[in-house]
């Protein structure tokens, strides 16, 4: 249990957390008000011209199909990147954690990809599957008889970002999975094995729970990063296409808000994306968590 | 002591009086490495050249970076005085009244000489309102071209020193060098602003109403007509085929070329240098092709690059600056190191002459093919240069709709008519916000 502080000043304490909370306003809350109240205008590029238009930029949005498939596009990048670079980086956590020769090498090369920008983790997939020049492409072309050129098919693009988001972050799920394993009582363990239970069990009915609060925790981080932090990928290997396949929401924000100076229809959509995360969030505290034993 | 803090004060005096602090003028560019280093040697030469202003030149980063900061500047009440904008932003610029000095109107208050006829007419026409007042400055001008590899060439059996001239000989050359075991014929960058605008201005086709968006924001796109349709199909047959490869947006068709796979490919002349550092193999820049049925073809092509618009909220003092440093960077020999150093073109005639004359084209041709090309005829207002609000994003429709079409979603008409539509859209809408300024 930890220990209960109390302090002699009533002041002291919102004087402590006063530099982070006028941080948190300035960078996040100041921001997502601004971008609420430009979603209610169409306005020129140097806001020379504003014009109120109520809630017309969102009526815009969810009238226009290029959006609505981008809202899908993004749910389902969002669902694959998260589980995929869960389950791997829990199943590689698992591996590691055993008694095995050379275990600190592993760990450390498993953890490397996660000191690399995710910027340069795109350009690295991009090269290896560009269809022009890429080796992997070259490979699958020569070897396996698979056109590869997700230049124009929408399907392979899709999994190239796909791969390229998961693997960047499947090295900072591992961290966390394997701090979580080390801290499972080995006796839990040894005493499901005594009474019978086979590996799989174990892992399932005692292993699996306890790692729920960290398994938790991944799991929202992993959302906000599929949509948000995998911008960069987008923006090196696909730019959005081909047509508007890979086209996700981050990346609408920012092409209709930096390259198009639209700020009525880029603040719409950036505060439906807000929201969308938001509401995601409370729906895993409110049903997920619940499930979750500490 | 005492006499040496007097002899301070008086050395320190006597700067102040002599060394009138000059007049600062900041700059903000998008020119990064070489390019960037010719961008400060030139505004180093106009700050040594005088003492009365003080141009700062500052790197912003890209196009889109830059044009962001300068906005988000002006929006705070400290915009720069002199912004460079890509050519694409120049209706956003143009529509942002309260926003901009306009080259010819603050030429004119300055009483500097400033003649728009001293420009290439495809560069001062790109940057002119319809009645031919200059509203930036041209800088850093390019145009598209066809680049072809000489080897290549010589290895399927065509004659190098005569690369094809119209569509139908691309076409039938660049079968020629699949069959000799190339992994295609042709290619492309730039999608939208070579195979579509450049492609209707070289033969005479407007591209949008009202001179391509030049007389007013209440302009129709109209690039979905019969010419392009079939030179889309084309391209779709020969892409079937494996003939024309996709390389995917922007310029990322370029290693297509330079690792030898494609011997044909369409680039901006602002590659040039790159090509010339990169290609391993020889290769040889031509005029755009065109169809020899089209009557008036080819007209003349259309320039890419920036200009330097002057923003609102500076000095008396510091317009009298940005005006002599704009008269500065006409001057032919400014051109012309401009123009040699980084492979943009040179903006003014005198400063084409001059480049001509001390003979930079005998090693560089492609350069002057460039030129030339911009220079084939008059302008006209099918060809004078596009302009139209949300222009960004109207290439990025045209790029996803071409994929959609090379990957067999839609067909050519479809997406064809689906880039003008969906454009049209954002017309709207610009002209919407534009008029209620």
């Amino acid at each position: 249990m930890a220990k209960q502080y109390e302090f002699s000043s009533r002041r002291l304490p919102y004087l402590l957390v006063l530099p982070q909370m006028v941080i948190v306003f300035v960078f996040f809350f100041w921001p997502a008000l601004q971008a609420v109240w430009q979603s209610l205008y169409m306005q020129d590029a140097f806001g020379l011209s504003m014009i109120f238009v109520g809630l017309s930029n969102y009526v815009r949005l969810f009238k226009d199909p290029s959006y609505l498939n981008s809202l899908f596009i993004s749910f389902a990048f969002a669902a694959v990147v998260a589980f995929s670079a869960m389950i791997l980086a829990l199943f590689l956590a698992v591996q590691a954690n055993r008694r095995i020769r050379g275990a600190a090498f592993y760990k450390t090369m498993l953890v490397w990809p996660y000191a690399m920008a995710t910027l340069v983790a795109g350009v690295l997939w991009l090269f290896l599957f560009s269809p022009n020049v890429g080796i992997i492409a070259y490979f699958l072309k020569h070897s396996l008889g698979v056109d590869w050129n997700h230049l124009l098919r929408a399907g392979q693009a899709f999994l190239l970002v796909s791969i390229a988001a998961t693997w960047k972050q499947i090295s900072y799920n591992f961290v966390f999975f394997l701090a979580g394993l080390q801290n499972v009582p080995a006796a839990l363990v040894e005493a499901a094995a005594i009474d019978g239970a086979g590996p799989f069990r174990r892992f399932w009915s005692v292993v699996f729970p306890l790692l729920s609060p960290t398994t938790f925790y991944l799991l929202t981080m992993n959302l906000v990063y599929a949509f948000f932090e995998t911008f960069p990928i987008i923006h090196q290997v696909t730019e959005g296409g081909p047509g508007q396949a890979t086209n996700i929401l981050v990346y609408r924000v920012y092409k209709d808000g930096v390259i198009n100076l639209d700020l009525g229809a880029s603040s719409a959509e950036s505060v439906i994306l807000m929201l969308i995360v938001i509401g995601l969030t409370v729906l895993q505290f409110r049903f997920v968590e619940r499930k979750v034993t500490y | 002591m005492k006499r040496l803090v007097i002899a301070l004060a008086a050395f320190a005096l006597l700067c102040g009086t002599a060394f009138a602090e000059p007049v600062t003028i900041e700059f903000w560019h998008a020119m990064g490495g070489k390019n960037g280093d010719v961008t400060q040697a030139i505004i180093d030469k106009f700050n040594a050249s005088q003492g009365d202003y003080k141009v700062v030149g500052v790197f912003k980063g890209s196009y889109a970076d830059t044009m962001n900061a300068g906005i988000a500047a002006f929006r705070a009440g400290q915009p720069p005085a002199i912004l460079q904008v890509y050519e694409v932003g120049t209706a956003t610029m143009m529509a942002a009244k309260g926003a901009i000095v306009p080259v010819y109107k603050l030429m004119k208050e300055e009483g500097r000489s400033f003649d728009p006829h001293e420009f290439i007419p495809a560069i001062s026409g790109y940057y002119s309102t319809s009645a031919g007042q200059m509203l930036s400055m041209p800088f850093n001008s390019s145009t598209a071209v066809m680049y072809y590899n000489k080897d290549a060439f010589r290895k399927a059996g065509l004659d190098p020193a005569k690369p094809p001239t119209t569509w139908p000989e691309v076409f039938a050359d660049a079968r020629k060098l699949k069959a000799a075991g190339y992994a295609g014929g042709l290619t492309s960058n730039w999608f939208g602003w070579i195979q579509l605008e450049n492609f209707s201005a070289w033969h005479n086709l407007p591209f949008g109403t009202k001179s391509n968006g030049f007389d007013g924001f209440d302009t129709r796109l109209v690039f979905n007509g019969p010419l392009q349709l079939r030179h889309l199909t084309n391209l779709y047959n020969l892409s079937k085929e494996g003939v024309f490869i996709y390389g995917g947006r922007d310029n990322a068709a370029n290693t297509l070329f330079t690792s030898g796979q494609v011997p044909i490919h369409f680039e901006s002349i602002g590659g040039y240098g790159a090509m010339k550092s990169t290609c391993t193999f020889d290769f040889g820049v031509a005029m755009l092709p065109y169809y020899p049925d089209v009557k008036g073809a080819p007209q003349n092509s259309i320039i890419g690059g920036a200009s330097l618009w002057v923003l609102a909220k500076q000095s008396p003092a510091q317009y009298k600056g940005v005006a002599a440093f704009l008269t500065f960077l006409s001057k032919p020999d400014i051109q012309s190191y401009f123009h040699e150093q980084t492979g943009y073109l040179p903006v003014t005639l005198a400063a084409y002459k001059l480049t001509k004359e001390q003979g930079y084209y005998k090693d560089n041709p492609g350069l002057e093919v460039a030129i030339r090309q911009l220079n084939y005829k008059t302008p006209t207002p099918n060809s004078r240069g596009i302009r139209f609000g949300y222009m960004p994003q109207i290439r990025t429709i045209c790029d996803e709709q071409w994929e959609s079409i090379l990957g067999g979603k839609e067909t050519v008409k479809q997406g064809l008519d689906n880039m003008v539509r969906l454009g049209d859209e954002l017309l709207r809408k610009f002209e919407k916000i534009a008029e209620a300024e």
